[in-house]
């Protein structure tokens, strides 16, 4: 039966996945399959202790699926993004779209 | 009239602004609007006095401004006074003008010359006409700003920049001590009207060391404008200008200014306690009168001789004021302004004539140029004190004055009398007798273009006011002769100051002086009893001492621009090291932080959310610590 600590543990090696992929990939889609990890992360956490803190309440449950929501939204402008910069850099590794870098 | 006096100054300003805005355009390029607008202010001057003779007075007040309780009034007054003076520089300024275009002529920058000189006309007569400190330091500062605008009209010349900065510059000198004893004034009588101010100081609101002070602060204004030591080192160089510049400003009228002030705030003088304004008044003149006269005694410079002369006789008119001769004073300043600005004339129409200013390279003009020759002839007597020319009057009145008063002062005016004879002797013979010697072969003026070579006698438009003030300096002494009642005296003179009864015995002194100087003069220079170069090597000491001017120049070059140079170098130094060295580290040390911040600022937004999440951690694990 797990508990409460093994959510919290699997939300936590989730976020961390999610973040060394922001921080160490070049590649603008991986950056942003990142994001998704650590937001998903964050919603194993708001339904763990929806379900063991405050079995009564909906506002975790519902929290998540706003996160849910915004993340969908996310990607969308996050990949429409990253054609747009295709097209105009030829190019979706990080380090090479720095024109705005002085 | 004399209630719309003040449109006098009037006409030459309009002149000025006319000949600036259309300049070339105009008739006579500019001379003749300059010439229409003084001949106007001067015929109105004329009738003025003519008013004020009889018995007409105006003074137009108006309230400025008020300071506090203090209200500033301007305003023009018309009393026997100024009305003289009204007259004076209109006579003389006309004829000047005048003589100008034949003197300018073919000069490049002609119209603005004759603006200049309107300019300069127009504040003349509005310090004249000031019945307030407020106008009169106004009109001073204008007339040495036009003092310095046509001393170095001819600014392409270094010698000429130098002479109009140097001239500038040394008479700041004296306006900023007026200026100090002008607040001084102002201060303890809260007013700059010339007869509130007297009057709330005969009721004692100003007094003691500190009226003195005042008055002596006023006067050094004098003292700079006028030419006395110890700042007369600026009018032999004024000679730079061109000649009719130097016989309008430099010898008639503005240099007369300082005189002018002192008879205008006499009672200033007059209430020190013991006269100790008037003493200094009366010392500075008088050792101005001799000193400048030595000075001309070794010059060969045919303007510079006349500058000295001029130095000197302003000495004599302060000595006069100074020795409670207010009407003798006055009257030598009226004389003295025709009689100097004819001999300046004369100089410029010899000068037109040979190309040079050295008199050791002139000589024999009076064959040549004889209507020149004769005017300064006569000019020359005057100025030398031999009856019944105009000087001979006006100084037997300063120095009978003197006598009366202190001897010490007399004896220094009667030594200047014998040196002013010896140097208007030597430049004379020097000048007009004997035979030409050739001029300077290597002078080309600018003027001098065009004409035939060798000498030869000026134009008509430059000898005819010759002529004019000719008459002038011949007839115009006995405007104060004894024997007519002296209609100047009863005219010009300060309730208080009684004029001295005539002298007989000084009068025949006087002459026997003047006659003296003559004499020593034909001895060295005619007759070579004594020849120059003998009394050279006799006394070389005496010769460098005076040709270098008594060391003066030299002394300010060292003090001012050595020890001042040295001064401001300094400063120059700790501005450029320690002022700018604090501001450019400020910069220095916020350009290093800067560079060593921008290699946080990667650009690369991996190390932005890696610092991001760091900085999380650390806000996590401090909450948890504590």
């Amino acid at each position: 039966m797990p508990g409460l600590t093994h959510y919290l543990v699997v939300s936590a090696l989730l976020f961390a996945l999610g973040l060394f992929a922001v921080v160490t990939r070049r590649n603008t889609v991986a950056i942003l399959m990142g994001v998704e990890l650590m937001l998903n992360a964050a919603n194993i956490n708001l339904v763990a202790f929806n379900k063991y803190v405050a079995p009564g309440a909906m506002q975790g449950q519902i929290f998540a699926l706003i996160v849910i929501t915004l993340a969908a939204c996310e990607a969308a402008v996050g990949l429409a993004l990253v054609l747009a910069a295709y097209r105009t850099l030829e190019t979706v590794y990080v380090d090479e779209i720095n024109v705005m870098k002085w | 009239m004399t209630q719309a006096a003040w449109i006098i100054p009037l006409l030459p300003l309009a002149a000025f602004a006319l000949i600036t805005a259309a300049g070339p355009r105009l008739p006579g390029r500019g001379a003749y609007v300059s010439i229409a607008g003084i001949v106007l202010a001067g015929i109105g001057g004329l009738v003025v006095l003519g008013e004020v003779i009889g018995g007409a007075h105006a003074d137009v007040t108006y309230t400025w401004a008020v300071l506090g309780a203090k209200p500033i009034t301007v305003g023009f007054v018309v009393d026997p006074l100024s009305a003289i003076m009204l007259a004076m520089v209109g006579v003389v300024a006309s004829l000047i003008t005048i003589y100008s275009v034949g003197y300018m002529a073919g000069d490049p920058h002609y119209p603005r010359f004759f603006a200049y000189l309107s300019l300069f006309q127009f504040s003349m007569l509005f310090l004249v006409l000031a019945d307030n400190f407020l106008f009169i330091y106004a009109g001073w500062e204008l007339v040495g700003l036009c003092s310095y605008l046509l001393i170095g009209f001819w600014f392409e010349r270094p010698a000429a920049a130098r002479a109009a900065l140097k001239a500038f510059i040394t008479t700041r000198v004296g306006d900023f001590s007026m200026m100090i004893g002008i607040l001084i004034i102002f201060l303890y009588t809260g007013s700059l009207r010339f007869d509130e101010a007297f009057r709330s100081i005969q009721g004692g609101a100003l007094a003691g060391p500190l009226l003195t002070a005042a008055a002596v602060l006023v006067f050094g204004g004098a003292i700079g404008k006028s030419a006395q030591v110890p700042l007369h080192v600026w009018l032999p160089d004024a000679m730079e200008g061109p000649t009719p510049v130097s016989a309008l400003i430099h010898a008639a009228t503005m240099v007369a200014a300082g005189v002018y002030l002192v008879a205008r705030t006499y009672p200033l003088f007059l209430l020190s306690p013991n006269h100790a304004a008037l003493t200094i008044v009366a010392y500075i003149g008088g050792i101005t009168a001799l000193v400048a006269a030595t000075m001309g005694v070794v010059e060969d410079d045919i303007k510079r001789v006349l500058a000295y002369s001029t130095i000197s006789q302003l000495g004599y008119m302060m000595l006069g004021l100074g020795v409670l001769g207010y009407t003798a004073g006055m009257f030598h300043l009226i004389t003295h302004a025709f009689f100097k600005a004819l001999l300046f004339l004369g100089a410029g129409s010899v000068i037109h004539g040979v190309a040079t200013n050295n008199i050791k390279q002139m000589g024999g003009l009076a064959q040549v140029m004889p209507w020149t020759a004769w005017t300064f002839i006569a000019a020359t007597l005057a100025l030398t004190g031999i009856p019944p020319f105009a000087g001979f009057f006006s100084k037997d009145q300063v120095l009978a004055a003197a006598f009366a008063h202190d001897r010490v002062l007399w004896a220094l005016g009667a030594a200047g009398a014998f040196l002013t004879s010896l140097y208007m002797g030597r430049l004379i013979w020097y000048t007009f007798a004997g035979t030409y010697r050739g001029g300077d072969p290597g002078a080309a003026r600018a003027h001098g273009a065009g004409h035939a070579p060798g000498p030869h006698e000026s134009p008509a438009v430059m000898v005819v006011p010759l002529a004019i003030l000719a008459v002038f300096a011949v007839f115009l002494g006995w405007a104060g002769a004894e024997s007519l009642g002296n209609p100047f005296g009863r005219f010009i003179h300060f309730a208080g100051v009684e004029p001295v009864p005539p002298n007989f015995g000084l009068l025949v002194v006087s002459i026997a002086i003047a006659v003296a100087g003559w004499a020593a003069a034909a001895a060295i220079y005619v007759w070579r009893i004594v020849p120059s170069e003998s009394l050279r090597r006799a006394m070389p000491w005496a010769y460098t001492l005076l040709v270098r001017r008594y060391f003066v120049d030299d002394l300010y070059a060292w003090v001012f621009i050595g020890l001042g140079g040295l001064v401001v170098r300094l400063a120059g130094l700790f501005d450029r090291y320690v002022v700018d060295g604090l501001v450019n580290l400020v910069g220095w040390l916020a350009r290093q932080v800067g560079l060593g911040l921008r290699y946080i600022q990667t650009g690369r937004e991996e190390t932005y959310l890696l610092l991001v999440f760091l900085g999380v951690v650390v806000i996590v694990v401090a909450r948890l610590v504590w």
